[in-house]
């Protein structure tokens, strides 16, 4: 059994922020666990998903945020406690559930963990989760270091029992994904028993006193937050600045405050406890001071928010000069750094903090020599083959055509491995919703075909009932399920499909093509990795009306690779290449760009790179000339 | 005592594991560690970058100030290079293994990858001392690309006032790596510390 899991407590372990997380939970004596995966949240239910092989706890992989939130809101109303766990995007979608939620109230201990992405490192947007916490009412804390994380974790399901309703942990990219060294507690032993007590049902009526009730359980956590030590104060009793700090900003100002060596002149008041604010302790640290600063990462939560309170304490609060993101001195946008508030203390202090004059001739020596590196589909990845297809298809269709997307790996195809045939994404599922309405446009003289992808994780999670809409709509849409068995993106986490659960049992798998084919619709399967008779397919799909549905049916290069690799040695027969007097322009390396072909320099004509390559063969087929070669693999 | 280290390279080299072995051995000496990641689309072919902060008074933050990095291990060779203004400053001590990992758009002929001479030259001339080792090469002679994180922790492990030690990695090691797979790591870590013995 993994250190994480065990009884006792008092010893020192290295945890990554989500980990801690998941032990928090464990030591505030959690019993239900759900989620979605995405990243940065994902290794919460990873841990506890394992933490359940050695506990008497239940942790499932949900089939979206909504229903993770619904299936552990049950556990709460039977007494037990329960936590949810997802990133920003995943809260826009349980937020319907979870607006209601707060009006019903909750029993047992519940915490909703979201896991917020700034500047968007794996994630289509950039997006503060806190302004649910208002919009529903609930409490929000938001720890610095994996130690706060479990310790906050563990506390907030006291909280929530103490307010009977559910509780916001924030966490975000720089504290889930990271490592320190956290003192963990012990486990604690109580028999528990589920049980709805039917005297006292859970709902939303009548409105307006369960909204004030809502109101009243929020009096109750500011309370709890003001007696409490998640916000303290440190520095001298009147400074020259005063720094409001949350999350992991509050690590890079502390930082920045000692290499500056201004600890004896400016004060941070470290907020742990976001929403509602904690309004005598802020009260009272304003007294200190009358410049404001707020180190908060993404949007100015705390700022507006203790801005406001301001103005209702009028003269008290009058003449302070609050510094943030609305004045500009932070920027409003991107993940925050320790190099941000040296640079501003460079201004307000008139100090010299920061190596210019390397940085200066570092940035003049590296000009234009360095490039991002180009992200794309891995060698063998059945998406390269399902984008050629389509762009094959869409080239002799001839109608300007294009792919509406979703969220995946091949979210990816709005990029060259994907052919830049992606032309719209947005959130999980609205690729379908999208073509949707595409499929309706034809009455007003629309005649460009359309083609949506969806992989099979996403489709459960939301892309069902926008291909029902289109069915009950009589819609034209063409959707290409991209059916790799897999959650790659986020690390191959089970769904539906895969034919096992989050802690590893057999579960019988949705059979996807029985339940497209129940909807009456049009349902065909290709393979991939066959791509001239994937794009004939399609072809002939795009030339006919109503739902139709082509299943691109390949296991991730990443699994298959896993359950014993490919078939092929792949090869170029430099004979038969013409290298740069072809005509095709590279054709293999440019435009099929798989990580495994390369061009030969020496040579000038194209070669596999026999350690990228995996042998999926894709490739024999796309040479004008045919000099890519496969042979069966020897052993 | 505070001690900001990079490891850098892309998506697959084994970067995070490295990080966790090195994480572990400073729990086990007592010492403060932080590790902050970043590896957005890593599998995808982006890179993935790792700060690992040591210190024997306080806990650091996940992110090392501007310029404070005093090592930085380059599991490819373009990738400090991408740091450099950021992180590195004129006493930043580089272990560069010399195998480039070309991105898509330098295969595509998009973009150009600077050749050897200019990478050494950059860490040469930024830096206080550069290692410049043929790990690769070793690596896939022990049995596979995948001992590279191995053997850069060995030449890592070499160097002045770091604190953590090859006795310590193995330590950790034994507790984390099948009992099969023990003796080829502990021969590449002795292989890494002697290719820096040897610069």
């Amino acid at each position: 059994m993994k250190k994480i899991f065990q009884k006792n407590g008092n010893i020192n372990l290295l945890l990554q922020g989500n980990e801690a997380i998941a032990r928090g939970a464990l030591e505030g004596d959690v019993s239900f666990c759900s989620g979605y995966p995405g990243n940065p949240s994902s290794e919460i239910i990873e841990t506890l998903a394992d933490a359940a092989s050695h506990l008497p706890i239940y942790t499932e992989w949900s089939i979206n945020e909504k229903v993770a939130v619904e299936a552990a809101a049950a556990a709460s109303f039977a007494g037990l406690r329960s936590i949810v766990c997802m990133k920003q995007c995943g809260l826009n979608v349980a937020s319907d559930f979870l607006v209601n939620l707060t009006l019903s109230g909750t029993k047992g201990g519940m915490v909703l963990v979201t896991c917020d992405d700034p500047s968007g490192i794996s994630s289509t947007n950039e997006e503060d989760a806190r302004v649910f916490a208002d919009l529903a009412d609930t409490p929000l804390l938001e720890p610095s270091t994996p130690q706060e994380a479990l310790e906050m974790t563990k506390w907030a399901f006291d909280l929530s029992e103490k307010i009977n309703n559910i509780v916001l942990l924030r966490s975000v990219s720089h504290l889930s994904h990271t490592r320190s060294v956290v003192r963990i507690g012990e486990l604690p032993e109580n028999e528990k028993k589920a049980r709805f007590d039917t005297r006292n049902p859970f709902h939303t009526f009548p409105v307006i006193a369960k909204h004030n009730i809502r109101h009243e359980k929020l009096k109750t956590a500011e309370t709890i937050f003001e007696s409490s030590s998640w916000n303290p104060y440190q520095g001298p009793e009147e400074p020259e600045l005063l720094i409001m700090a949350c999350g992991s900003a509050w690590c890079y100002v502390l930082e920045a405050v000692e290499i500056a060596g201004l600890t004896g002149r400016i004060g941070i008041l470290k907020l742990g406890t976001t929403w509602p604010l904690p309004k005598k302790i802020v009260r009272e640290t304003l007294r200190k001071c009358d410049r404001i600063l707020f180190a908060e990462e993404v949007d100015p939560f705390i700022e507006t928010a203790i801005k406001a309170y301001a103005a209702d304490l009028g003269e008290e609060a009058g003449g302070k000069t609050f510094m943030g993101k609305a004045s500009g001195h932070i920027p409003s946008t991107g993940e925050l750094n320790p190099s941000i508030f040296l640079n501003l203390f460079e201004i307000l202090f008139g100090l010299d903090l920061i190596n210019k004059t390397y940085r200066e001739k570092v940035g003049e020596h590296l000009d234009g020599v360095i490039f991002p590196r180009e992200f794309g589909f891995c060698p063998g990845c059945p998406h390269r083959g399902s984008y050629y297809a389509i762009k094959q298809a869409l080239a002799w269709d001839n109608r300007d055509g294009f792919i509406s997307g979703d969220i995946g790996c091949y979210t990816m195809g709005i990029w060259p491995t994907g052919f830049n045939q992606v032309k719209s994404v947005h959130a999980m599922g609205s690729g379908l919703g999208i073509a949707s309405g595409y499929g309706k446009l034809a009455q007003f003289g629309f005649d460009q075909p359309v083609v949506t992808v969806c992989g099979d994780s996403t489709f459960y999670h939301a892309g069902l009932p926008g291909l029902i809409n289109a069915k009950f709509n009589k819609s034209d849409i063409l959707l290409l399920v991209l059916d790799n068995s897999a959650t790659a993106m986020t690390g191959f986490q089970p769904h539906p499909g895969t034919g096992s659960t989050a802690t590893g049992e057999d579960t019988e798998p949705v059979d996807l093509e029985a339940l497209l084919r129940s909807l009456n619709i049009g349902v065909d399967v290709a393979d991939p990795y066959e791509t001239e008779a994937s794009a004939q397919k399609i072809y002939a799909l795009l030339q006919k009306k109503g739902p139709r549905v082509l299943i691109m049916k390949r296991k991730c290069a990443l699994v298959q690779g896993k359950q014993g690799g490919f078939p092929y040695q792949m090869s170029v027969n430099h004979d038969v290449c013409l290298g740069e007097s072809c005509g095709c322009g590279r054709y293999c390396t440019r435009i099929f760009r798989c990580p495994g072909l390369i061009w030969d320099k020496e040579n000038m004509k194209a070669t596999i790179d026999q350690v990228v390559c995996v042998g999926c063969g894709m490739c024999a087929d796309i040479c004008p000339r045919g000099a890519i070669e496969k042979t069966g693999k020897r052993n | 005592m505070q001690l900001n280290l990079i490891i850098t390279g892309v998506g697959g080299q084994g970067n995070v594991l490295a990080s966790q072995v090195l994480g572990h051995a400073a729990v086990h000496k007592g010492l403060f560690v932080t590790i902050g990641e970043t590896f957005g689309l890593s599998q995808r072919g982006g890179p993935v970058l790792s700060h690992i902060r040591l210190s024997d008074t306080a806990l650091p933050g996940p992110i090392i100030p501007p310029n404070a990095a005093h090592m930085v291990v380059g599991l490819e060779p373009l990738e400090p290079v991408r740091i450099l203004q950021e992180f590195g400053n004129e006493d930043t001590v580089f272990i560069v293994n010399s195998r480039p990992i070309h991105p898509l758009n330098v295969i595509a002929g998009d973009a150009k990858y600077p050749d050897d001479r200019w990478l050494k030259n950059t860490l040469e001339c930024f830096g206080k001392k550069l290692y410049w080792l043929d790990a690769t090469e070793l690596a896939i002679s022990l049995g596979g690309a995948i001992m590279l994180n191995m053997i850069m922790l060995g030449a890592l492990s070499e160097m002045d006032g770091f604190p953590i030690s090859k006795s310590d990695i193995k330590d950790v090691i034994r507790t984390i790596f099948p009992e099969s797979k023990l003796e080829m790591n502990h021969k590449a870590l002795d292989l890494g510390s002697k290719l820096v013995q040897n610069a």
